[in-house]
């Protein structure tokens, strides 16, 4: 079933971008206390600054590993090819452990080692085709989604013709991975419509289990494979495997239990919601009708939606976003067993609903339209800026209230898969930043610390993957992780990324977002970022108020001066200059255009005093 | 480890091109994409395919007429993602089908072969000559009305396409056909409730 990591082809990775001699070492050191962050070396901080006229994405010529390249503010670390077994098929979703990353593939997943980025290699390949094969980690546990009709309990490529059979597997896989080199294939939770994605989710008060919610947009499977199996409109079966998500539940001490323990029907009573988006006058206009005529809202039969496609939870705020059919949901998952919708959102621009991003304080939320599903190409001149879009919500109690869309900007040939598609918040303090992968759009970071005004901050892309026809390749998934951005490409492997300085983004900015250290990450269970105390994020905050003019530009040099001294001292000298400039800071805040963030530096400075 | 697929990457490693990196020189080889590897093309995969394309080509046909038949803004929008979408569907099976090797049938939908009673083009949902003229007939709400009412029938009638291919011997093993088929059974599964919103409103 498995196969250790073939030796490398000589010369398959391409060594393009060869300026990157320095030894850089994934995990960073966590405070960078001995840099001095207070000169400014690196581009002045200029909030004017835009994505270069003309776009250098349009125009690309194309090709498999020798397609054209463009980049801005981003250097493509390595692109290393997948490994032979799983070239010419699709890789999918990522998730990271330590110093590997595991990337999904259509026939299974490999694991890599990213201890250097300039040049990863492969641990183990592991052959066990199922579509999509999305992965999480979870201590010592990788999960695998399997939704495609070909995949098998036993692993075999060999697919299921029987449209009933004993041998298939839809649902998610479990191995034991305490042996990252050595994966066991260790259970199967087989649902009704099969794993199309999954969400991990830890919760706070159960430290025996982990959850597992399965969302999938497939049909349901006959009731003759997988008993109690019932494909039917609510009305005419209350137990059909329809109009709800199923929830795993894990065992840690014993991972084979694992089980279905609730199939909530998050959908139920799912009122029509007011649309937003160009016509909120038909919309008004529908709702006065049906009051009008004593018809509660929503009409009649409900259809749908059936399921979701994505969920992402936030257990800090006990929150989770469900992109399910033609809704964004606001779930509550405080009882991470039972998840309750707060509120649905819909969106006459957006077809299906396909993940989401909260911000890191949870004030915010982006959802994604994967319209086409990612096989179809949605960013030709001619497809609008609205669709197959992102759209940004602010969480105001219990609603979700719109306030933009972001699309990748430059326009692709209809030759490349585009839509909006996976992605996850970039750690630096004080902003709302995301990179997201879009297919054959490249990958984009954009700022959408105002929700409605989103920004465009760095990009990468490459030409089609064939200029004839439309091929599947591109980025599936790009995530920022313990200092790189790590993009799964569906065609030409595993490329890693970092950013690099400029006005929209100071490289006091990039160092405080490499502080944040995580052990494990699967976007789809989003942790809160903690920013331990450093000069590096104080430095971070400055030039933000200097991007902004959230302060006077003579009092950010003057706290910039200040902290360089500070730095300098140690022990109680340091702590107690540290101290009164915080002090200080806080006077400044009253006179500031700024004051919130201007008192932010403060306390991020008494942090860095308490420091023994 | 198993090697079933028959593409070999020997044949893909053909041009080898020295390139000088940017910092140095470093010998470079490119290797020829491939291509996708595939299963041999299944006859419940083709079937589907290639009644997908008169089907998908008939909705694109009358979703195209709500501008010029005076639908409502609501329906505008949504008849013109169906043409955008599903053309780039109709594209994506033509391709499939080339590459297989198999008859490809044509991306506009003919009317003329319904006149002369070409069966095989009536799948699921689709409407009759007689419909279509209907259809083409009515202007403003009350084309809203019937289109609504039949696209819902002729979505309905995809999806159950979808279904049936599920349930076929060596049906949607390709991962193509598998994210296509599933692709269309969930988008066309929400815009039917969509469909079914703005119908309910007009009542």
């Amino acid at each position: 079933m498995k196969s250790p990591a073939p030796p490398r082809l000589a010369g398959t990775r391409r060594t393009v971008h060869l300026v990157a001699l320095l030894a850089t070492a994934l995990f960073v050191t966590a405070c960078s206390m001995t840099s001095s962050s207070f000169t400014m070396s690196g581009p002045t901080p200029d909030a004017s600054e835009r994505v270069p006229s003309p776009d250098p994405r349009v125009g690309l010529s194309g090709g498999w590993l020798d397609a054209g390249e463009a980049a801005w503010n981003v250097r493509l670390v390595s692109n290393t090819l997948p490994p032979e077994e799983f070239i010419g098929v699709t890789n999918s979703d990522l998730a990271f452990y330590r110093n590997y990353a595991i990337q999904g593939n259509y026939n299974g997943y490999t694991v890599w080692d990213i201890s250097n980025p300039e040049n990863p290699h492969i641990v183990v390949t592991y052959v066990c085709p199922a579509s999509q094969s999305d992965v999480s980690f979870y201590k010592d546990l990788l999960f695998v989604s399997g939704e495609g009709l070909g995949g098998r309990l036993d692993c075999g490529t060999q697919g299921v013709p029987e449209p009933v059979s004993q041998d298939r597997l839809r649902g998610i896989r479990i191995f034991d991975a305490s042996d990252i080199a050595n994966p066991k294939y260790i259970a199967n939770v087989q649902t009704c419509r099969g794993s199309h994605t999954h969400t991990v989710v830890t919760d706070p008060n159960d430290d025996e289990n982990v959850y597992i919610y399965v969302s999938g947009s497939s049909r349901v499977r006959s009731e003759e494979e997988l008993p109690g199996c019932i494909d039917a409109p609510i009305e005419d079966d209350p137990n059909t495997a329809l109009f709800r998500i199923e929830i795993i539940q894990v065992p840690l001490a014993n991972p084979a239990a694992a089980r279905i323990v609730s199939s909530p029907r998050i959908f139920n009573d799912l009122a029509a919601p007011a649309r937003h988006a160009e016509y909120p006058a038909d919309s008004i206009a529908l709702e006065a009708r049906r009051r009008a005529a004593g018809r509660p809202p929503g009409g009649g039969q409900r259809t749908g939606p059936t399921q979701c496609h994505d969920i992402t939870v936030y257990p800090e705020v006990g929150r989770a976003g469900g992109a399910c059919g033609g809704y964004g949901l606001l779930l509550d998952i405080t009882d991470v067993r039972n998840p309750r919708r707060m509120y649905a959102a819909a969106d006459s621009n957006f077809s299906f609903w396909h993940s989401a991003t909260f911000n890191n304080d949870g004030t915010k939320i982006l959802f994604t339209d994967e319209w086409g599903g990612g096989s179809q190409p949605r960013c030709r001149l001619t497809d609008k800026y609205e669709w197959g879009a992102n759209a940004l919500f602010t969480i105001e109690g219990d609603d979700l209230v719109f306030q933009s869309y972001y699309k990748m900007p430059a326009p692709q040939t209809r030759e490349e898969t585009c839509v909006a598609h996976n992605g996850s918040l970039i750690p630096v303090p004080g902003r709302d930043i995301m990179v997201q992968g879009w297919y054959q759009g490249g990958i984009s970071a954009f700022d959408w610390t105002d929700p409605a005004n989103p920004f465009e901050i760095a990009f990468f892309d490459r030409g089609p993957m064939n200029e004839e026809e439309l091929a599947r390749a591109g980025s599936w998934s790009v995530y920022w992780y313990n200092g790189y951005m790590i993009s799964s490409e569906i065609a030409r492997g595993l490329d890693i990324f970092e950013l690099t300085a400029s006005g929209l983004l100071s490289q006091n900015e990039i160092d405080a977002a490499k502080t944040v250290i995580l052990e494990t990450f699967n976007a789809q269970e989003q942790p809160r970022f903690v920013w331990p105390p450093s000069f590096t994020v104080a430095a971070a905050y400055l030039d933000q108020l200097h991007r902004d003019n959230g302060l006077a530009l003579a009092q950010i040099n003057e706290a910039r001066a200040s902290l360089a001294e500070a730095e300098r001292m140690s022990g109680q000298r340091r702590r107690s200059a540290l101290t009164q400039l915080a002090t200080e800071i806080d006077g400044m805040a009253p006179g500031a255009s700024d004051a919130n963030k201007v008192k932010t530096l403060a306390g991020a400075i008494r942090d860095l005093a308490e420091i023994p | 480890m198993n090697r079933s697929f028959s593409r070999t990457l020997a044949a893909g490693m053909l041009a080898v091109i020295a390139t000088t990196g940017c910092g140095g020189a470093a010998a470079t080889i490119v290797m020829e994409y491939p291509g996708s590897r595939t299963r041999p093309a299944t006859p419940a995969d083709v079937a589907f395919m290639t009644k997908m394309i008169p089907h998908h080509a008939q909705a694109v046909l009358f979703a195209g007429w709500a501008e010029s038949h005076g639908a409502s803004r609501g329906v505008r929008v949504f008849c013109e993602r169906v043409v955008v979408g599903q053309r780039d569907e109709i594209l994506t099976m033509r391709n499939w089908l080339r590459s297989h090797g198999k008859p490809v049938p044509p991306a506009e939908y003919n009317r003329m072969g319904m006149e002369m009673g070409d069966s095989h083009h009536m799948m699921a949902g689709m409407l009759t000559e007689a419909q279509l003229s209907e259809l083409d007939a009515a202007r403003g709400t009350e084309f809203d009305r019937l289109f609504l009412t039949y696209m819902i029938a002729h979505h309905e009638g995809a999806v159950a396409m979808v279904d049936e291919l599920f349930a076929s011997f060596n049906g949607a093993q390709d991962d193509v056909v598998f994210k296509l088929a599933s692709d269309i059974s969930a988008d066309q599964t929400t815009e039917i409730e969509r469909m079914q919103l703005m119908l309910d409103a007009m009542n």
